[in-house]
């Protein structure tokens, strides 16, 4: 059988093409699916958080239980969750047009709770659990140069570790600092929600050991769930809404000195 | 055939160049990029998965209080104030003992560093979330436990 260039070609190319779409149907069958599992049902979830300041009295057993469920570094620069504290020194009578710097601390991302410090008469002060916002439109997934960060249709936002590049870019976009560099993996690292206990009925670590339930998981697409309620019932506030960047975690009491 | 181009078969096979160097990369392409790429927007899906798979160490409050398990500490700490703290809150995290009881035992709380963590007087603690001053509240060298049961602290 002889072939010229052309016939070649064609014949090649084919070659090649069949290959490529039986690999890629073989890749579907090998693969577990999310949305195949029988407990749940990545279409009807929308998560968000509701924290209340008003409640959280700084012990910091969440940053200890997520440090303990997601095998976190002990480091508090790795931190997925951490308490800080605010003191806002009182306003001077004498001179109010003097700007006013809150005092902000977390020992230790506040895992061992906080040590008593001499009180500032007149000042307010209180603590504020932060963690990933998981944005509707987060700055952290649109700057990934290679698609491994992600906000999946159930609005967490993860990263695929198989597929980070450590390029670092994410953990300079994020305007909360919800990031962190692994040095174990050589990855981005985040709070992923505790997609591994949501997606199985159960709450995040951090809401789980929470004793004040300064902390609520809700499911925003269940009508039935009581964060509406709470949304609803509080005046609540995101992190920097100036940036627009959809953050889904809720604070009730938010001061306006928190950045 | 007039020419309209001296040695325009140069660029018909630069053309041709071009067209089997793009094939070339979308073959490529379908053996490098995952199936399950793009199925919910520019991400591989399977890491959704993936994700889920990883290990629970907390196993929520809802496994302590079964029949023959925890039934008594679990009735008494529903009658009290602490009736909405996590049992792992204090504990620690016991999934393992939750899944084989008789392989993993829950660490001993260090009852004075535990209570102290939550109810030293702090000034930026709720001014209605009940605190003391360490020191002079507890008289002597004496365990909180002593005076107060963890799981009905008001009794």
């Amino acid at each position: 059988m002889s072939l010229d260039r052309r016939e070649f070609l064609a014949k090649g190319t084919m070659f090649l093409l069949l290959t490529g779409a039986a690999s890629r149907a073989w890749a579907f069958i090998e693969q577990g699916r999310p949305q195949d599992a029988p407990d749940y049902d990545i279409a009807l979830h929308w998560w968000a958080m509701y924290i209340d300041i008003e409640k959280c009295i700084g012990c910091g057993r969440c940053v200890d239980a997520c440090k303990v469920e997601n095998d976190v570094l002990p480091e508090a620069y790795y931190s997925r969750t951490w308490v800080e504290r605010y003191i806002i020194p009182p306003i001077d009578p004498a001179d109010p047009m003097a700007e006013i710097l809150p005092i902000v601390d977390s020992p230790n991302a506040g895992r061992d709770g906080f040590p008593a410090v001499p009180a500032i008469a007149g000042a307010k002060s209180f603590f504020v659990p932060k963690l990933c916002n998981h944005c509707a439109d987060s700055p952290c997934t649109q700057v990934c140069p290679v698609g491994a960060t992600f906000r999946g249709p159930d609005g967490v936002v993860l990263i695929d570790k198989t597929w980070c590049v450590g390029c670092r870019y994410c953990i300079q976009a994020c305007p909360y600092g919800c990031r962190y560099f692994d040095p174990r993996t050589n990855t981005a690292d985040k709070c992923t929600l505790c997609y591994h206990r949501i997606t199985k009925g159960l709450t995040t670590a951090c809401c789980e050991v929470c004793p004040t339930q300064a902390r609520v998981l809700g499911n925003l697409r269940n009508p039935d769930d009581p964060i509406h309620q709470l949304l609803k019932e509080h005046n609540v506030q995101v992190l920097k809404p100036n940036l627009a960047t959809g953050a889904k975690v809720s604070y009730n009491g938010l001061d306006g000195a928190v950045r | 055939m007039p020419q309209r181009f001296r040695d325009a078969e140069h660029l018909v096979r630069l053309v041709l160049l071009m067209f089997v160097g793009v094939l070339l990369f979308l073959v490529i392409r379908t053996f490098f990029v995952p199936a399950d790429f793009g199925e919910f927007g520019h991400f591989r899906a399977g890491t959704l998965q993936d994700i889920r798979n990883l290990p629970l160490h907390y196993a929520s409050r809802g496994s302590c209080g079964e029949a023959d398990c925890h039934e008594e500490e679990a009735a008494a700490l529903a009658s009290d104030t602490h009736a909405k703290v996590g049992c792992e809150s204090c504990h620690g995290a016991l999934a393992a003992h939750a899944a084989d009881p008789k392989l993993a035992k829950a660490a001993t709380v260090e009852a004075n560093v535990l209570c102290a963590r939550c109810h030293a007087s702090l000034a930026a603690r709720p001014k209605d979330f009940p605190q003391v001053e360490i020191e002079t509240h507890r008289e002597g060298e004496g365990e909180c436990t002593e005076c107060h049961d963890s799981h009905e602290p008001t009794s």
